[in-house]
């Protein structure tokens, strides 16, 4: 099937009620304030996102949901990551919606309405790598006793529910004998850590000693975990990208700004040929991002199944972009930009967390070689 | 214009047992050698049979110009036809039947400033494959700075007397005519004294001299004109300016898109529709496990395809309504991908690639003539010039 790669008028009317209500209700400011206050984000704003029909915007119309497909979720993400906006948006909306829906959970409407947030507990190491997971689910009966630690699970601390990436089976570094289980996160023998993360958001690190789960509560089949993750990872993951394609535009603006009204030597600086080409240059980057974020939403609403390879180019080439854009926006800002009371570091550091989410560039980039036959 | 159907399907199908029926099976080889490209005129000697008869039965069907009018010797395709009729080609290994600056250049700027009677005559020329164009644009003193050309066209009442030369005129020993940027106006600001005219290269005065290029090859050339005659209507009374007297700016520009985003689009030369892994598994499996040169592919293989998606959208962004200066960013990008293409296949192949003429073909002449492409049709700083001027508005002081 081939879709433009144009937005409909629909989606262009998406991003701009998007950006409108973001700019109120989510401005750069209020994650300066949630820092300061040491709030993972805002329940209430999440409320309202959810009143927009956010929350469902991966969901069926059954569960209350506006099923608009994974590239308005895109620009959803792409819209917050422009102001920096903090939720649980792509971990819940995104990541669970998708896998929850993919293994037919009644608790669909429960995201659609907003009424619960879902964190993915996955990464055990400092890098991601889902078949490495470890921690154990020892049966017992019908039920599961899942003991072992699980490191980087953004909304970690705050959300209500867990996907919870366990070993079955297997051994560590093997993709059979993962089980993914959907558990409520206030559970008997769970230990919350919260991490004190550059970005300001929430991501914890979590210990089970022996916490309780039943067979009930297995998303998809038992020892087959990543293939209900599979595409819910590929939507977080584009999720992800799209969130750097908006940072980095917002970065981006800033700079371009200040290029445009900071005078030194008599002149403005953006009149210096060295300082536009730069500009010139992340803007050009910037359009390549864009191309390879609004590819991996395309492909994965018409073959989701089939969506490595668009999911990793665009992951792989946003997180560059982003890392380019504000080393750039710190760097042409000068002094101003290494302040705190200036927004472009908060840029700086999201842009490194999101780097590192569910994939890091070294990550994506094996995945294409792999899917390219490098 | 054939009728191959509505249903793109049906279309799909009808198309490609056209291209079976009339692309000998001995044209439809890949990798094809550079020297096998068709690019037709009255000097051009084909390299056989096949090859004329392909070009031919494409021409009379208008097939060299898919998306160009009937009228006009196209065939009239929409853009969902004539990506099938691509996309076709490729599936079936058969080269495009005609290339040419005349088709690439010339032909869209005639479509949007010429005057019908200035279609009827040129077009059809050249989608028959029958004049070879060139394009007189640069000169030694005006090379980025094109507006600052000083070759010379006075008006002598019934005709231009032309005196000046040209530099980097592609094939233009090779070439029946060309289109050239002459001042027409000297007192006028460097923009808008120039107009944009088309002489004919057989006319008394006109001389060409190859310049050998790093690569070995010399497919640009120095064109000098020598009070050469060019009348201001031709036998059938066609003006030789294409749009307004003095306006042959605008005209350049309009010119300079198309030219800027054939380039950008880039032929990957000998990698033709190979993949990067496939030319890479042909040689010494041992190179990717260099850890720097494979860390290098696949950064590569990355950017390539996100840098192909952007084609793409910027294809779809041009159907509703233009890409305006954006299309330098294309220009930018593309050709500085192909640079490093090209720098990669030379590591990868490593001695074995150092030859004019070694185990891998013209490797070698290939990357040289890559390290043109961010320098002809506007070089990567002009790019960035026009993107930070046109496109983020950044001030001028």
């Amino acid at each position: 099937m081939t879709l433009s790669l144009v937005p409909t008028e629909d989606e262009i009317l998406l991003r701009d009620a998007a950006r409108s209500f973001l700019a109120e209700a989510s401005p750069v400011s209020s994650l300066r304030s949630n820092r300061d206050s040491g709030k993972p984000y805002d329940t209430g704003f999440y409320r309202e996102m959810a009143q927009l029909g956010w929350t469902g915007v991966l969901l069926p119309e059954e569960a209350g949901g506006a099923d608009m497909g994974h590239r308005a979720a895109g620009i959803l993400a792409e819209e917050m990551g422009e102001v920096l906006a903090a939720s649980p948006f792509l971990s819940t909306a995104v990541i669970a919606a998708t896998a929850l829906r993919q293994a037919g959970s009644d608790r669909l409407a429960d995201i659609a309405e907003g009424r619960v947030t879902y964190a993915l507990a996955i990464d055990e190491r400092s890098k991601f790598s889902p078949e490495g997971s470890a921690l154990e689910a020892v049966r017992q009966g019908n039920t599961y006793r899942l003991s072992g630690r699980k490191c980087f699970v953004a909304e970690g601390s705050s959300a209500d529910r867990l996907l919870v990436l366990a070993r079955t089976s297997g051994a560590a570094g093997e993709a059979q004998g993962l089980t993914l289980f959907d558990i409520d996160a206030a559970r008997a023998g769970l230990a919350r850590q919260r991490r004190n993360t550059v970005d300001s958001r929430d991501h914890a690190t979590l210990i089970f000693d022996q916490v309780e789960a039943t067979g009930g509560e297995i998303l998809g089949e038992i020892d087959n975990g990543l293939a209900t993750l599979h595409t819910a990872l590929n939507a977080g993951q584009a999720g992800m990208a799209a969130e750097l394609l908006g940072l980095t535009s917002g970065a981006f603006a800033m700079t371009a700004g200040y290029l445009r009204e900071r005078r030194q030597f008599g002149r403005t600086i953006g009149s210096f040929q060295a300082l536009q080409h730069r500009a010139a240059h992340l803007w050009t980057q910037i359009e390549i991002t864009a191309s390879a974020v609004a590819n991996a939403g395309r492909v994965l609403d018409t073959s989701p199944g089939a969506a490595d390879l668009a999911v990793s180019v665009a992951k792989a080439h946003a997180t560059q972009t982003a890392q380019l854009a504000v080393r750039e926006g710190v760097q042409m800002h000068g002094g101003i930009g290494m302040t705190d009371e200036f927004d472009m570091g908060f840029y700086m550091k999201r842009a490194r967390v999101g780097a590192e989410w569910l994939g890091d560039y070294g990550y994506h980039a094996a995945r294409v070689a792999a899917a390219r036959g490098i | 214009m054939l009728e191959f159907g509505d249903d793109p399907e049906v279309f799909r199908s009808n198309v490609s047992t056209w291209i079976e029926d009339n692309c000998a099976e001995a044209l439809r080889v890949i990798p094809r050698d550079m020297r096998e490209i068709c690019w037709g005129g009255k000097r051009f000697a084909f390299s056989s049979d096949a090859q004329r008869d392909w070009m031919q039965a494409a021409a009379a069907h208008g097939l060299t110009a898919p998306r160009w009018p009937v009228d006009y010797g196209g065939a009239g395709l929409t853009r969902t036809q004539e990506k099938i009729w691509r996309e076709e080609l490729a599936r079936l290994n058969a080269p495009t039947p005609l290339e040419s600056f005349g088709l690439w250049m010339l032909g869209p700027a005639l479509l949007a400033f010429g005057t019908h009677e200035q279609k009827l005559h040129y077009l059809p020329q050249i989608t028959r494959g029958e004049i070879r164009w060139c394009q007189g644009y640069s000169e030694p003193g005006a090379g980025s700075d094109l507006a600052s050309v000083q070759t010379r066209a006075e008006d002598k009442g019934d005709h231009w007397l032309v005196n000046g030369s040209k530099i980097w005129t592609s094939y233009a020993d090779q070439a029946d005519w060309i289109f050239a940027l002459v001042r027409t106006d000297r007192e006028a600001p460097k923009h808008r004294g120039i107009s944009f005219l088309l002489i004919d290269m057989d006319s008394p005065g006109v001389t060409t001299r190859p310049i050998r290029l790093i690569s070995g090859a010399s497919p640009f050339c120095e064109t000098f004109f020598d009070n050469v005659i060019v009348p201001k209507q031709d036998p059938a009374g066609l003006s030789r300016i294409v749009g307004e007297e003095n306006r042959g700016w605008d005209v350049a520009k309009h010119l300079l898109t198309h030219e800027r985003e054939m380039i950008g689009s880039g032929a990957q030369g000998l990698l033709g529709t190979r993949s990067l892994a496939t030319f890479l598994a042909d040689l010494d499996p041992e190179i990717l496990q260099d850890p720097v040169l494979r860390a290098r592919a696949v950064a590569l293989e990355v950017d390539s395809l996100a840098t192909e998606m952007t084609l793409e959208r910027y294809k779809d962004m041009a159907k509703q309504g233009g890409v305006g200066h954006a299309s330098a960013m294309l220009k930018y990008a593309g050709t500085e991908l192909n640079k490093r293409r090209y720098e990669l296949l030379m590591s990868a192949t490593g001695s074995d690639g150092l030859d004019w003429d070694g185990p891998h073909g013209a490797l070698a002449s290939e990357w040289l003539r890559t390290k043109a492409n961010s320098i002809e049709g506007g070089t990567s700083e002009v790019m960035l010039d026009i993107l930070a001027k046109r496109v983020l508005e950044l001030p001028s002081q």
